[in-house]
Order: C-alpha cells, then structure tokens, then sequence
C-alpha cells in the first residue's frame, strides 16, 4: 500500500505546528502590548471640538489663568469644564460676530452647555483626584505636557498604569514650588529648593504611593 | 467522564468577565454621568445669599491677591487701572480703581460688583465663592492704599532708612 503521506509532509506540519505557535506567542503579544502604545492610545491626537477652542491663544497668547476656565481643579477631583456664561464673559463683547464662535453664542440663548469631546480618560476603575495632586505640588504639565503651545487640545501621556507609578513611586523630582504650578513652561533651575526639600515642604507622607489601594479602591 | 465536566465547570467564572473600563459602579472621583462628552457644571451655587465679611487680617488680603490675579487681572490688569490683556483686544475699558468714586467705595461694593456683574461686566457669582469675594475686596482696598500711600503712613525706622 502506498504510503498517505509523502516525505515532504513532514516538514508541512513541522511548518504549520511553528506558525501556530509563532501566531499564539505573536497574538498575545499584541494582545498584551498594543492597548498600552501611544498609537493606540491616541497620545498627540488632536480631538474635535465643537468650538475649535484654542489653549495656546487663551493662555500664552492672552495670559489667562488656567483656574479662569478650569475652576474646580484645586478643591475638586474633576478639573470642571469652563460654562458657556464664562466664554461669554470677554465674547459677549470681543469677536461677536465671528462664525467660529456661534455654537457659543447658540449654547447661552438656548441655555443648553456645550459638550466637549473627551480628550484625556482613565478608566472607571481608576480612582484619580485633582486637588490632593495641585495641593502637593505635581503641576498640570507633568501630566497634561505643554497645554499654553496646544492649538487644538490633545493627549499629552499616555496614562497607563506605569505612568502614574512612575511618579508615584518617588515624586520628589516632579514636585515644583507652589508659585509654578499651573506655568506650563516651567523647568527645575538651579534655585529649584531640592526634591527632598519639596516633599518636606508639601508634607508628602513617607508611606507607599503604590499600593494597590491608592488607585484602586 | 466526570473529570471533564467538572473542568468545564471552571470555565463558567470567565462569564463574569466584563469591560472594567466601564463599571456602573458610585465613584466620588469620577462622575460617569458626564461621559461620553463633558458637560460643564457650576461649582460654585449661582447668586447665593451674602455673607458677613470675615475679620480683616494678611492671609485674608494674600488670599485675594491670588483670586485677583486668576480672575480680575485679565481686564483690570495687576494694577487695577482697566489695561489688561483682553482690553487691550477690545474689551470696553473698566475704571481705573485709583478713581475717587471708587476709593471712597466700601468693600461691600466690590462684593456686589463681583457677585450681580455691572454693564459690560459679566457676574462672577458663578466662579468666585463668597468668602473669595471677601478676599478680593480686601485686596482691592489694600491695592488702591498702595498707590496713595503718604510718608506719614512710614514708621519712623522706615522713614529714617529713606534716601
Ligand atoms: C479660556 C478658558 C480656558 C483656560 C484659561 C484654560 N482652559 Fe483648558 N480647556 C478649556 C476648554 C473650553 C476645554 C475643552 C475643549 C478642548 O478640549 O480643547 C479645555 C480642555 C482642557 C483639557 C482637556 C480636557 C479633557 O477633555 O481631557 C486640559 C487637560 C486642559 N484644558 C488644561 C488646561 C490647563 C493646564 C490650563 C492652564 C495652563 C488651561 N486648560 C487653561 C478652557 C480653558
Ligand atoms: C478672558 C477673556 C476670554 C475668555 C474667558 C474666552 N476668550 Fe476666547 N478669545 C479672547 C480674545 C481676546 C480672543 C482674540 C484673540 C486674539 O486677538 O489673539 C479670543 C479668541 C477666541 C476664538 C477665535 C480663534 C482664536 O483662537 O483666536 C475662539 C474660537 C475662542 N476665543 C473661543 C473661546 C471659548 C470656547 C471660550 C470659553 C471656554 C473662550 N474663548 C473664552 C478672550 C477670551
Ligand atoms: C497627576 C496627573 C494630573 C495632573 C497633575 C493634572 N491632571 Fe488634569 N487630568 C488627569 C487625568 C488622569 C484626567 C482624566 C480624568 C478622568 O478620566 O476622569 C484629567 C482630566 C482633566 C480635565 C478634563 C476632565 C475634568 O477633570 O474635568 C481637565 C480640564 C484637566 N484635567 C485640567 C487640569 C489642570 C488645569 C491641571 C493643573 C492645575 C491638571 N489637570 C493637572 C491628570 C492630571
Ligand atoms: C508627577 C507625579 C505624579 C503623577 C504623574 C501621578 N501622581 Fe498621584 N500623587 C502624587 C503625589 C505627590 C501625591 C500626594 C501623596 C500624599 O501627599 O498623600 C499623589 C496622590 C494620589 C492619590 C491620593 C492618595 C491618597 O489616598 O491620599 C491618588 C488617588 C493618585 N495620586 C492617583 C494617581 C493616578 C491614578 C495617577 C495617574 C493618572 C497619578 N496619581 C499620577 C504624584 C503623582
Ligand atoms: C498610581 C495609581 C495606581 C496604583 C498605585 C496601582 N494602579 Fe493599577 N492601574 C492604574 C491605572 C491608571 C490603570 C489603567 C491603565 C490603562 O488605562 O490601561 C490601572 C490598571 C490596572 C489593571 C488593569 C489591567 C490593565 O493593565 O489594563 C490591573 C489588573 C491593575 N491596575 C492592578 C494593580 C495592582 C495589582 C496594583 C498594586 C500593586 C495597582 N494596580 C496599583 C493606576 C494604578
Ligand atoms: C472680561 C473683563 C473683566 C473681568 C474679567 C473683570 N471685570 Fe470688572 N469691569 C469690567 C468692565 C468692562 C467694567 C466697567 C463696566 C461698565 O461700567 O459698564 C468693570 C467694572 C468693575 C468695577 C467698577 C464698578 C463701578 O462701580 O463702576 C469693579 C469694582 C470691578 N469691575 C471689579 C472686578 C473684580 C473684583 C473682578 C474679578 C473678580 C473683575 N472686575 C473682573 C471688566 C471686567
């Protein structure tokens, strides 16, 4: 009887039983790695907005405060989003008429605020807070990068798990002096008091930022 | 036969698996009911009754320095004199708080300014709590005493130390 097989099949299967693997170990790579990448997590993405509102005009152009706009961030775990009434305190009198801004001006006669799309998101199992990081010294830039230079906001890190540990596990070097908090462009000099001088000054426990219980609750 | 089977049991755990990145749980740091788009929301109560203004001290005035420079100076400018920055762009020109109208103003006036807006300007009830507007009043005062400040207001050391 003829054999089924011809020599050759051999090296098929040997050929097929390696790809299979190679395609487990690559596809749990991938499945492992690419949900924590840049890409796919839209890091330098500018997102759509309703208003194309501008940081870079509003706060290095014109010097507004970030807490202008953003009044919650100290006392509050969610930074707020700035009510059309506030928009409308300088556009009720400045670019009145501008085409860019109508969905503003339609947003107070209507009485209905403007939704923002979401640029930066954490899950809903993370528990993350706004004021414990200002009040410690931790300034916007650390996580939100160079807002004053952003034409269109978009995602400057990319908050995974390791972002936040990274800092979490010796934020000394990424505390700053209360009066450069909320300037983007700040940079440690010289004069800088050191880290462990901050950490002193602002009082950060000596405990474990990383337990797991910090964040997940 | 029943080994199997009872291997299969364990499998049925996995049903348990969800998205966690949504979970209809109470989060006090995160309100998912603002998602997927943020809505904005008013922090501060719109046009709440007045309160008596707190004892006059230097954390009071430094307080109110801050809260002045966040939300007055873009208009007023830091010296209060109606140059700032959106001026500059257009915005109607505010009184110069040098102003004698606005030097014999008792900080009360400020407060309300802040509290109900006045013409051109918008109210800032919304933003500024009233303990705040306390604060900016107390800054405001100080500010314009600054400004007119005599060389009968030096102590003698001081006046001694001058040029
Ligand atoms: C004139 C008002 C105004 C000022 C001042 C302002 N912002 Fe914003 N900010 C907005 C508006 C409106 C949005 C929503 C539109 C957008 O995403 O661009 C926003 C969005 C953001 C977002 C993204 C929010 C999200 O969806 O995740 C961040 C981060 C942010 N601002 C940080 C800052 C920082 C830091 C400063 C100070 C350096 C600042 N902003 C100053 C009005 C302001
Ligand atoms: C403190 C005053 C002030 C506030 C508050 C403010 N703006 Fe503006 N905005 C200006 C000025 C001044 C300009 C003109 C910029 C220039 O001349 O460079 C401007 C320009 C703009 C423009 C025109 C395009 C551009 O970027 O130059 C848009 C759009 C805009 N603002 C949207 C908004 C939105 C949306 C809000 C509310 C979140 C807002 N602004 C709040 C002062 C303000
Ligand atoms: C330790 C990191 C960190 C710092 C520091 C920080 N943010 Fe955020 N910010 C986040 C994260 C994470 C989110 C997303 C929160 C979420 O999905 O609930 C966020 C969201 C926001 C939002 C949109 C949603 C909201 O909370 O209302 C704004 C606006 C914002 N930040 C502004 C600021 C400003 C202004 C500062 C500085 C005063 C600042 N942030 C400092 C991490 C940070
Ligand atoms: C640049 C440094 C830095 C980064 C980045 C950072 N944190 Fe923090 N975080 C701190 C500091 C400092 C404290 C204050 C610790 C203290 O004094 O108790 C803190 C405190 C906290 C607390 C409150 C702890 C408590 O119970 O008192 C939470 C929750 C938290 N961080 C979550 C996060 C999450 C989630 C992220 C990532 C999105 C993050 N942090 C990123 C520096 C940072
Ligand atoms: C400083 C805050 C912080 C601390 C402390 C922390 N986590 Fe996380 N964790 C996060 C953030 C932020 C994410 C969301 C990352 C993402 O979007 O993928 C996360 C995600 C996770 C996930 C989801 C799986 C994934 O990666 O997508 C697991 C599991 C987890 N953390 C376990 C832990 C354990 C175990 C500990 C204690 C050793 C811990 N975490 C401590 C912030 C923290
Ligand atoms: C968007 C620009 C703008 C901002 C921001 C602003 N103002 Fe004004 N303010 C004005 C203008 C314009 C006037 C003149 C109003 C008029 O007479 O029509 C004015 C007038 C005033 C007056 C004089 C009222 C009188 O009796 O004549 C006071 C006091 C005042 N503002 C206080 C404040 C304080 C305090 C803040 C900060 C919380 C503030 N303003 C923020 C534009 C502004």
């Amino acid at each position: 009887m003829a054999a089924i097989f011809r020599p050759s099949a051999n090296l098929a299967a040997k050929v097929v039983l390696l790809g299979m693997a190679a395609l487990l170990a690559g596809g749990t790579g991938w499945w492992l790695v690419w949900p924590r990448t840049d890409w796919s997590r839209r890091v330098g993405w500018v997102i759509d907005q309703p208003v194309p509102f501008s940081h870079e005009h509003h706060v290095a152009g014109l010097g507004i405060d970030c807490r202008f706009c953003h009044t919650s961030v100290e006392v509050s775990s969610n930074a707020g989003m700035p009510p059309t009434y506030t928009c409308m305190t300088c556009h009720s009198q400045i670019w009145t008429n501008a085409e860019l801004l109508a969905p503003v001006r339609e947003s107070l006669a209507q009485g209905r605020p403007i939704a923002w799309n979401v640029v930066n998101d954490i899950p809903q199992y993370v528990y993350f807070n706004h004021s414990i990081h200002i009040a410690k010294g931790v300034g916007c830039a650390s996580c939100h990068g160079s807002v004053d230079r952003m034409a269109l906001t978009y995602k400057a890190s990319s908050f995974t798990m390791q972002f936040c540990l990274n800092c979490h596990r010796d934020p000394g070097p990424n505390l700053r002096p209360k009066e450069a908090i909320y300037d983007t462009e700040w940079h440690r000099t010289a004069d800088t008091p050191s880290p462990a001088a901050l950490m002193q000054q602002y009082g950060v426990p000596n405990r474990d930022l990383t337990d797991c219980s910090i964040c997940h609750r | 036969m029943r080994r199997p089977l009872l291997l299969l049991l364990l499998l049925l755990p996995l049903a348990a698996c969800d998205d966690m990145t949504a979970q209809p749980k109470r989060n006090a740091y995160a309100d998912p009911s603002v998602a997927p788009g943020r809505v904005p929301t008013d922090s501060v109560s719109w046009r709440d009754h007045s309160t008596a203004p707190p004892p006059l001290t230097l954390a009071l005035i430094e307080r109110g320095q801050q809260r002045f420079r966040i939300d007055c100076t873009p208009c007023h400018s830091e010296l209060g004199d109606g140059n700032g920055m959106i001026v500059q762009r257009g915005f109607p020109q505010p009184p110069s708080y040098q102003e004698d109208r606005l030097r014999a103003a008792p900080p009360q006036h400020f407060y309300d300014v802040i509290t109900n807006g006045h013409g051109a300007m918008y109210s800032f009830a919304q933003r500024v709590a009233p303990e705040d507007r306390w604060a900016i009043a107390a800054y405001i005062k100080a500010l314009q005493r600054s400004q007119h400040a005599a060389i009968a207001d030096l102590t003698a050391a001081e006046r001694a130390a001058l040029p």
